[in-house]
């Protein structure tokens, strides 16, 4: 890899160099960085400083960029085109300036809004510019602000201390030249990376002094890819050094464990990594806002007909008066006369600014404002609020609150979604024996008991386990007397808890992972093994003499230990970082590198290279051990060995049986994973810990051989492709070059190497790998996920061989990864099974309860997981997301042609099973108890598009099945089969097939789909789906950086989506149909005038009321009911989550909603016009004292049918009707007193003052509002009596005492649970197509169907609890 | 857009980062409030709206409305009310002549007169409207063809009128003062009014020209420039309206008060109609002070000169007496709208009574648990 940086980087130069020779204006490749110290100005100061700015605008720019950005949206373009067209004299209908007021009005709020956004983050911008770091300058390091930094800097950086910007590390006090890092910022995972210092400063034993620093760096240009620097130090000799992601410490990061470092600052600012991977969130419309905005265009189409009409009959009005000119048809300004085909013309562009209120300009914005707040009591919430992490709900989308309560599938990740991702270690097999670890079953029983009963009474201190299982308390004082106990024993989650606060830094740490207890047997085993280790080193016997079933245990536990990435430390104290150095060498570079460690003359030589010197040099500890045992005298190892370790001052040898110092116990494992912690812990509590990780070297600690420090020679890291990762070590004791590969059982099992079945030893290898497949079929049973353990010893021809063609491949320049992925694989042939290991990874709180509750709302839930398939059942068994008693379709297919087969013979079964034996039947027998149970047999209405129920039935499917299944040609037969099932697991999913999976679903069924994940492999999913949801878990934030909404926990889900998301979705359908009734209402007012004004454009309507009717008199109420208006209170809408399928079923705001409430609006503008209008007819009323009345009438009817659809009155919903109300007052006594002259044409001075002193307005404003909403008020009041909706039937559930209510849920809930599922329709089987005639036909259909979907709720209250024996609350829609 | 609001602590990575350094010592919890407010448990009503709920209030509604309605509809009849057409649209009419010669630009008027009777006494005080048809003051050029400025005794709108009196604004190179189409169009005829007693003699009603237009129009919206002396020093190099026969200062010789733009007929003129069919206050009778009515029955006539045309839009012309009580002239709409309504709920409120007890009895039982 080295070469090839190397030769790159060469190349680069020598290309800039040409480059430099010809034109500097050509665009360089690379970054150029100048050491820069203080002195002299900057060299680098054409690139970036550290100053960022993530603020959108200056004080200069914000106008005219803020204004840019608002007219991307379609709304404001069109009411400023409208208002623009008011300064037209012909066709102006208002005062030109005060028809511009609610476009600047809604203009300015969202300027405001922006201007406030972007004020906070001017401030967090200045906070952390101005925050403090060492730079060099003059010869010594001064503080200086963020800001402050360049590149070219040199910057000291200690402990803890937070990366101000790219720096290149160049020194560090750490003595292997490490640097700590925790990246938890940008990636989220928690565990501390170590980055290099550059080679060339590897050796640097005195402190690192900027001045002497003499070269020039040549790096990339900015990029945002964190995993990827390259670039190299010119030094002044000339000499090259290569630079690597592992020698940059990126922004945002922290330092840990290194006392001090020091690094020239590489990309500042605005061009560091972090910030170039800053992106905005992301917007996502809402379904309802899809829904909205054909009904905005619906009401484009109104207004354009309204003014049509009005134009046509202008035309005819100036037409019937043909020359005789009336007195009051004034000519244009001009004197002209106007033809009555100009003067229509002219109309209808004054009447599309009259009627402009129509298309509502305020609904936006009030949309925005209600969401906002929705998205605030979303975050206010308490039941959402994670008590062990102290982490809340977070919502990332604004914008799409609605949508979580119209969800209608749900694709769920397992790991770490359903289950929490803490990995335990449960059980293993090695070498064909099963160590059942029942002590450890019994501890894990208990940390459930005690967090289920912590919640009760805590009990104190953990006596309760002590008294409940003496076994397990036997088991423990062994454990503590041996090795890993540590000061945690009451493994509550609540300690947990406090543990994880206490170790901040250390991830997948619960006491409940980190307490194994050992399976005596294994136990004693390991000891004996141990044992006899010491006695056969001692006497000099070769290793390779112990029995190999002990060997194979030894090999087991040290493949546990070695084989993973697990990083050791002890954060808190770093300078006593247990160290264990060989010498400072890396994994095996070049050949020539390794034919230097593997002759045999090296170890001969003493100190003659720098490789394997340095017994002496103060840093390297227990050195030598791997060489010195590679020796033939074992004797003299020895000596050295334990000469070394007395000498050793920070880590003092350790004995066998001896009990740790207690800061032994503060080892931490991080690891990238948690199932590779919980095989180390395991590994420990077999005393085989992992007591030291560095790039080249692994010290093991072992029960009677002390420490042992393995030669890492490489690390083939895990990919989900290969399934594996292997190290490649050299073994101390037997000096063999040992493969470690642990990975998936159905990978490893095939990477076994054949046994000889004539040999003993191949039988017995056969026997054990079929016992072991044995117990690996057991342990996945069981829901454990299982890990094979397998070795393979190398000689070193072989490794040389392979070496060979390796380093080629590494330093390939193209198809790298597929030479360093062939390469691996030729390491990983003819292994030998050493066992196999079962980690639990245990269900979620609450996690088959939220399943079951969602699946009642008519959720359907989809799992997807990367866990093989038998786990994944099992995991799905024990959520409840299978039933036993349900028939589970298992799809494995070999082939395309297999899988078409496969999914035809399902159809055919699910046709046969469930269709011919009539539906009728198949719902009876599934509610046997239900006689009054109404069946819609759909057979009967629709022979052809055989209605597929979801049946009871289970589809399970894998990952290579679902390749074929994802196909084109097969995709609509996999969503038939899996759309009548109930439930779906796809087991050994990639990403891609999950976001696949989602896309198919939601495109083709056009469904509401929510995704919800844990890790980087839901990423794509969470993207896809219409709602993503991250789980705020142990795998890292990139799920919930991805995410729109962010839980702490699964079980939060159902809060989410039945409370919240039911509340969003009914306060704003609610909301938006009531503006759209409003305006239309409102609007209509002056529609009407037309007739009586011979269609001149005229309104009777003052302009100022006309123009803030929206924005000032009517929006405040709307806007409290939309935020807090509940149809059902949180704990009915729980209880009974059928009441979800309101939302899904979009029951709140369908397409015939909008018409009806623009014929209310209609209607009820028509009684608001008309009964002034006979009232005043044939008097003296002028037009605005005519008008006012008029629009106090359509305020007052509009607040009261607000009041109607009003489901929750707070104080809050009076208040701001009352303010409504008086505002409106106030401000016209007040407009109507300030001005005699002015507001021209209406003049309305006094006006609102003498009506408020005829007692006729008064009559009218009683009279008016009850004539006007009797038909809603009475059509209301038989819809609540005679087919209540579902939701009002919870409503009347939330009216009972609570004690009654209670009992009834109990009841209902039960019964509610098994009652019928939905039925959706499904579309036909072979004409799958979604446009054309079909999408139509389909459509009518789903509308006929969906509210079929009936939920019948039958509840039996107890004789002596009601007066009639029996209630039922019978719910059809329809 | 709104969205970074709340992203904004999570797009920047170095927040928690900052918080990390400076802050070790109390892990603040992030747990919500606890209080009613944010956690959406407001003490709150919640009404349902079934048959049995609403039913009290349709019979409330139905119970109080129809009495006030048959209250106000008593009311309106007890107003005496007497129209007459004088258009002159037929050949029989008295100003058929008139009306048939006369146009705007006529220069002698046209007499004509009404008889009529009056069947009832016109007790208290009567109030004379002249009522117009099809006269659309509520067009919408029309309504805005004027100048309130000026007409507020604006010095500089009286020279220069504004663009909105287009082209009522100058003439013969003058401002027109008043400007506008409103103006020009200023109802013109004189209306006279004539007891016949049972000797045959006319007497002529007093009618009283003060208190027909809004005090605040005639004291605080319309005023002459420069007070009310000397109106015609005031109005000097501006033009009478086209249409008009007299300058603006010389609208009512009888009274000095009475003149320029705060001349009660062109003030109530001035206030646009609603509808395309009103009435505009002409004359007040006032009640007499003996116990004799205002109008006693008997023969009348109706002196008109006729200068106003209203052939041009088809439109007619009335004189309307009428007397009024607290709720305004006659009308018995709003009575018949009450009693209507009133019905409406009642009858509502039966078939929710009906609704409720076949339909809604289970849920009334869920209501009652003990």
């Amino acid at each position: 890899m080295a070469r090839d940086t190397e030769d790159r980087a060469a190349g680069t130069h020598k290309a800039e160099r040409r480059q430099r020779g010809r034109s500097k204006k050509k665009p360089k490749e690379t970054r150029t960085v100048r050491v820069h110290t203080g002195h002299e100005h900057n060299p680098n100061r054409h690139y970036a400083n550290n100053r960022i700015k993530t603020t959108k605008y200056t004080v200069l720019s914000f106008l005219p960029k803020n204004l840019f950005e608002q007219f991307h949206r379609f709304a404001n373009v069109y009411f400023v085109f409208i208002a623009l067209l008011n300064f037209v004299p012909v066709v102006n209908a208002f005062q030109p300036e005060l028809a511009l007021a609610p476009v600047v009005f809604i203009l300015s709020v969202t300027a405001i809004k922006d201007l406030w956004e972007d004020y906070r983050r001017h401030r967090s911008d200045t906070e952390i510019n101005h925050m403090d770091c060492l730079v060099y300058t003059e010869r010594r390091y001064v503080e200086r602000f963020w800001k402050e930094v360049q590149v070219g800097d040199f910057i000291r950086l200690r402990c803890n201390e937070i990366l101000p910007a790219d720096v290149l590390l160049l020194s560090s006090s750490d003595p292997d030249r490490l640097c700590h890092l925790e990246t938890a910022t940008l990636d989220g995972e928690t565990n501390l990376k170590q980055r290099q210092v550059v080679r060339s400063f590897f050796d640097l034993d005195c402190e690192f002094d900027p001045l002497k620093f003499n070269g020039i760096i040549e790096c990339e240009k900015p990029n945002n890819d964190l995993n990827r620097f390259r670039g190299y130090i010119l030094h002044r000799s000339g000499s090259r050094d290569a630079l690597y992601k592992d020698n940059l410490l990126l922004r945002g990061c922290t330092v840990r464990n290194t006392e001090e470092a020091v690094g020239i600052v590489i990309y500042a600012g605005h061009e560091t990594k972090a910030m170039l991977n800053n992106n905005g969130p992301r917007y996502k419309r809402s379904k309802l806002e899809r829904q909205m905005n054909v009904h905005v265009f619906w009401c484009v189409v109104i207004l354009l007909l309204m003014c049509l009409f009005a134009a046509i009959g202008h035309g005819l009005w100036v037409f019937q008066y043909g020359d005789k000119r009336p007195v009051f048809d004034v000519l244009s300004p001009e004197g002209a006369e106007l033809s009555p085909v100009v003067a229509a013309v002219y109309l209808f562009l004054t009447l599309i600014i009259v009627f402009q209120v129509l298309i509502p300009i305020s609904l936006f914005v009030s949309i925005e404002i209600v969401k906002v707040c929705q998205v605030f009591f979303i975050h206010q919430d308490q039941d959402l609020y994670d008590e062990d992490s102290d982490s809340r709900l977070q919502c990332r989308a604004l914008n799409i609150t609605e949508d979580l309560g119209q969800t209608q599938y749900v694709f769920s990740d397992k790991t770490g979604t359903l289950t929490e991702n803490k990995m335990v270690f449960r059980r293993c097999t090695v070498a064909g024996v099963e160590y059942s670890h029942d002590a450890n079953a019994r501890r894990l029983a208990l940390y459930q008991e005690v967090d289920s009963e912590e919640e009760e009474v805590p009990p104190p201190g953990g006596s309760l386990r002590r008294d409940s299982s003496s076994s397990q308390q036997s088991s423990r004082v062994v454990l503590r007397s041996l090795s890993t106990k540590t000061h945690r024993r009451t493994g509550s989650r609540a300690d947990a808890k406090r543990a994880s606060i206490l170790s901040k830094h250390t991830a997948f740490s619960s006491p409940m992972e980190k307490d194994v207890t050992p399976d005596p047997q294994l136990l004693d085993k390991v000891n004996e093994c141990g044992g006899q280790m010491d006695f056969m080193r001692f006497h000099g016997q070769p290793v390779s003499q112990l029995p190999s079933d002990l060997a194979d245990i030894m090999d087991f536990f040290m493949a546990l230990t070695v084989c993973n990435t697990v990083v050791v430390s002890s954060p808190n104290q770093p300078r006593q970082k247990v160290r264990m150095r060989l010498e400072s060498k890396s994994p095996v570079k070049t050949i020539e590198d390794f034919i230097k460690r593997f002759t045999p003359s090296r170890l001969t030589s003493g100190s003659s290279s720098s490789s394997s010197s340095s017994l002496a040099t103060s840093r390297s500890s227990n050195r030598g051990c791997s060489g010195l045992l590679s020796s033939p005298s074992a004797e003299s190892t020895l000596a050295k060995l334990q000469e070394e370790q007395a000498a050793l001052g920070s880590a003092p040898p350790r004995y066998d049986g001896t009990p740790r110092s207690p800061e032994d116990g503060e080892l931490r494992y991080e690891a990238e994973s948690p199932d590779e912690a919980a095989l180390v812990y395991a590994a420990r509590a077999y005393k085989c810990s992992l007591v030291g990780r560095l790039p080249d070297q692994v010290t093991v600690e072992l029960p009677h051989l002390g420490k042992l420090s393995f030669e890492l020679l490489h690390t083939l890291g895990f990919d989900s492709t290969r399934k594996r990762m292997s190290v490649v070590v050299r073994h101390p004791l037997t000096d063999q070059i040992t493969v470690y590969t642990k990975g998936a059982d159905s990978v490893i099992m095939d990477l076994i190497k054949p046994p000889d079945t004539e040999t003993s030893k191949g039988r017995r290898q056969k026997k054990l790998v079929l016992r072991t497949q044995n117990y690996l079929n057991l342990y996945a049973a069981d829901g454990l996920r299982t890990l094979c353990i397998a070795k393979k010893v190398l000689s070193k021809e072989q490794y040389a061989c392979w070496l060979q063609r390796h380093l080629e491949a590494e330093t390939a320049i193209q198809g790298r990864e597929e030479l360093l992925f062939d390469s691996a694989l030729r390491l990983e042939t003819n292994l030998q099974l050493l066992g196999a290991t079962g980690i639990e990874d245990r269900l979620q709180d609450g996690v088959p309860e939220t399943i079951a509750s969602l699946r009642q709302a008519g959720l359907q839930i989809w799992v997807l997981t990367g866990d093989k398939q038998e786990t994944a059942v099992n995991v799905a068994y024990a959520c409840k997301l299978l039933d036993p008693e349900e028939e589970i379709l298992t799809l494995n297919a070999d082939s395309h042609e297999a899988c078409a087969l496969l999914l035809e013979e399902s159809l055919h079964y699910i046709q046969t099973k469930f269709l011919c034996s009539s539906s009728d039947q198949a719902a009876k027998a599934f509610l046997p108890n239900f006689a009054p149970f109404e069946v819609y047999p759909p057979s009967s209405s629709s022979p052809h598009s055989a209605a597929f129920t979801v049946h009871r039935l289970g589809l399970v499917i894998d990952g290579r099945t679902l390749a074929y299944a994802l196909d084109q040609s097969l995709e609509d037969r996999f969503l038939a089969v899996a759309r009548s099932c109930r439930s779906v697991l796809c087991c050994r999913s990639t990403p891609l097939q999950k976001s696949t999976v989602v896309k198919l679903v939601r495109n083709k069924l056009k469904v509401m789909t929510l995704a919800i994940g844990d890790g980087a492999n839901d990423v794509s999913m969470i993207q896809v789906a219409d709602v993503g949801v991250g789980i705020s878990g142990q795998e890292g934030m990139q799920a919930v950086m991805a995410s729109d909404f962010a839980l702490p926990r699964f079980r939060y889900l159902q809060k989410l989506l039945l409370v919240h998301g039911h509340w969003s979705y009914s306060r704003l359908a609610n909301m938006i149909l009531f503006f759209f009734y409003k305006n239309a209402m409102f609007v209509a007012l002056v529609f009407w005038y037309q007739f009586y004004c011979g269609f001149s454009g005229s309104a009777m309507i003052d302009q100022w009321y006309l123009i803030f009717f929206n924005l000032m008199f009517s929006a405040f109420p709307q806007l409290v009911t939309g935020t807090l208006d509940k149809d059902v209170s949180a704990e009915t809408l729980q209880q009974l989550p059928q009441l979800y399928m309101s939302g899904q079923n979009s029951e709140e705001y369908k397409p015939y909603m909008f018409w009806m409430n623009m014929i209310d609006a209609f209607y009820q503008s028509l009684v608001c016009f008309f009964i002034p209008y006979f009232a005043y007819a044939d008097s003296d009323v002028d037009v605005f004292t005519w008008g006012t009345p008029i629009t106090t009438l359509a305020l007052l009817t509009i607040l009261v049918h607000l009041g109607i659809e009003t489901r929750t009155w707070t104080w809050m919903n009076c208040l701001s009707i009352s303010f409504s109300v008086s505002l409106f007052f106030t401000v016209s006594l007040c407009y109507n007193a300030s001005c005699p002259s002015c507001f021209s044409p209406s003049n309305p001075y006094w006006s609102m003052q003498r009506l408020l002193q005829d007692p006729l307005f008064y009559l009218l404003c009683v009279l008016t509002p009850v004539a006007a909403l009797l038909p809603r008020y009475f059509y209301r009041a038989c819809q609540g009596t005679l087919f209540p909706s579902p939701v009002q039937v919870g409503r009347q559930l939330d009216k009972l005492p609570s004690e009654t209510r209670r009992n009834i849920l109990n009841l209902g809930g039960v019964e509610a649970g098994s009652a019928v599922r939905p039925v959706p329709h499904f579309l036909s089987l072979g004409t799958p197509s979604p446009e054309g005639p079909d999408e139509n036909h389909q459509r009518t259909e789903e509308l006929e169907f969906l509210p079929l979907v009936s939920w019948n709720v039958f509840i039996h209250i107890p004789q002596p609890l009601l007066c009639i024996s029996e209630m039922e609350f019978r719910v059809c829609v329809f | 857009m709104m969205a970074s609001s709340y992203n904004a602590k999570e797009e920047d990575g170095h927040h928690s980062g900052a918080s990390n350094n400076g802050g070790a010592g109390v892990v603040k919890s992030k747990k919500p409030d606890n209080t009613a407010f944010k956690q959406q448990r407001l003490p709150a009503w919640q009404p349902i709206l079934t048959a049995g709920t609403v039913l009290p209030a349709f019979f409330v509604i139905g119970l109080i409305f129809i009495p006030i309605g048959i209250g106000l509809y008593v009311t309106s009849n007890n107003i005496k009310e007497y129209e007459i057409d004088y258009t002159g649209a037929d050949i029989n009419d008295a100003c058929y002549n008139c009306a048939k010669n006369f146009s705007w630009n006529s220069t002698t008027p046209c007499l004509c007169s009404v008889p009529f009777t009056l069947e009832q006494p016109f007790e208290s005080n009567v109030f004379m409207y002249y009522g117009l048809s099809n006269f659309y003051q509520n067009h919408r050029r029309y309504v805005k063809s004027r100048d309130d400025s000026q007409l507020n005794g604006d010095r500089s709108a009286l020279k220069n009128p504004s663009k909105e009196c287009e082209p009522y604004r100058t003439s013969e190179g003058k401002p027109i003062a008043p400007c506008g189409a409103i103006a020009n169009s200023l109802f013109n005829d004189t209306l006279e009014l004539y007891h016949i007693d049972s000797n045959g003699t006319r007497n002529a009603i007093p009618l009283v020209k003060k208190g027909i237009a809004w005090w605040t129009d005639k004291h605080v919206k319309f005023r002459n420039p420069g007070g009310n002396s000397n109106l015609t020093v005031a109005f000097q190099d501006t033009s009478k309206p086209v249409n008009w026969r007299k300058p603006v200062f010389d609208l009512d010789p009888s009274d000095p008060e009475n003149n320029g733009f705060i001349n009660e007929d062109f003030i109530v003129w001035m206030r646009t109609a609603a509808l395309p069919t009103f009435r505009k206050l002409y004359r007040i009778i006032q009640k007499k002070p003996s116990t004799t009515p205002t109008l006693p029955s008997g023969k009348y006539v109706l002196e008109i000169t006729y200068n106003y045309p209203v052939r041009s839009f088809d439109g007619r012309k009335r004189m309307i007496l009428s007397t009024i009580s607290w709720m305004g002239g006659k009308n018995p709409f709003l009575g018949i709208a009450y009693i209507t309504v009133g019905s409406i709920c009642f009858f509502l409120g039966v078939v929710l009574l009906i609704i409720h007890h076949k339909y809604d009895t289970r849920n009334n039982s869920a209501d009652i648990p003990s």
